[in-house]
């Protein structure tokens, strides 16, 4: 393994990091609800009366947050390697796999680790180990 | 008030993404290759994130009602089954082929990015899609 010193962003990632957390100590706090993004999403496909506000007023929050970062800072440049194919075939295993899994790098990686959750830990070594492997596979065995 | 507070925590959570680069697919691609040259900016996140996490999930858990009067809703399955390993597995595949999961690909959404439109539409279907085999099952 070598050390990608000129792509790490220690402070930022750190700080970056805590307004998450943040955001998820709000949400437990003042809404009662876990800031699970495949969670919060995923009940919206089976729509209950007075259970569809809190979740399109959160989705919503964080599509307007790179343009409130914009107010503040430059937002951050980005890149998007995948092709379309790989795209919808990696959109489709999320969806389905964050919903077996009942949670995804939020629901189960931060809240579900701050709550000291046997369950989350065991979901969260699952998916970063089969992240891990899918790059691993990708990159030094395909080659691609 | 509920509804402003939960756009609120969108908002901070989306803010928490694009700082922390989180929000950029090749950073946690960066991240995920652990064999090419590793980019360990992400285990950082985690961190920052657990360390608030775990004061207010201490708070939480001592309380039945939140601060605005709802109830706290946290979860009480502790099952760790096949349905859970298997789940984890496949998101991880399809967060290893794209780097995009949930919450970014959502912020993504924000940016204008085309691609994060397909992805997040994908993953859409793909949700449905446990929707109706969950359905399948239950009327057997």
């Amino acid at each position: 393994m070598t050390i990608d010193w000129s792509s790490f962003t220690p402070y930022s990632s750190l700080a970056g990091g805590m307004l998450i957390g943040l955001a998820a100590a709000m949400f437990i706090l003042l809404n009662g609800r876990i800031a699970g993004i495949s969670g919060v999403l995923g009940g919206l496909l089976t729509p209950k009366k007075g259970d569809v506000g809190w979740r399109l007023a959160f989705i919503l929050g964080i599509i307007c947050a790179p343009a409130a970062y914009a107010l503040l800072a430059h937002v951050p440049t980005r890149q998007i390697d995948a092709g379309w194919g790989a795209l919808v075939l990696a959109g489709l295993l999320v969806g389905l796999g964050t919903r077996y899994g009942a949670g995804c790098t939020s629901g189960h990686g931060v809240c579900g680790l701050s709550r000291l959750s046997p369950r989350s830990l065991a979901a969260t070594a699952a998916f970063m180990g089969a992240g891990f492997l899918t790059v691993y596979v990708i990159r030094h065995v395909l080659g691609i | 008030m509920p509804i402003f507070t939960s756009f609120l925590a969108g908002l901070v959570f989306g803010l928490g993404l694009v700082l922390s680069g989180m929000a950029n697919p090749a950073k946690v691609l960066g991240f995920l290759d652990l064999a090419g040259s590793w980019d360990p900016s992400l285990a950082l996140v985690m961190l920052g994130a657990i360390a608030v996490g775990l004061v207010a999930f201490a708070i939480a858990k001592r309380r039945k009602i939140s601060f605005l009067g709802l109830p706290i809703n946290l979860p009480t399955s502790r099952h760790i089954d096949r349905r859970l390993l298997g789940g984890g597995l496949l998101f991880g595949i399809g967060w290893g082929i794209a780097g995009f999961c949930p919450g970014p690909a959502l912020a993504n959404l924000g940016m204008g990015e085309v691609k994060a439109v397909v992805f997040v539409a994908a993953m859409l279907v793909g949700m449905a899609l446990f929707e109706f085999l969950e359905h399948r099952r239950r009327a057997y």
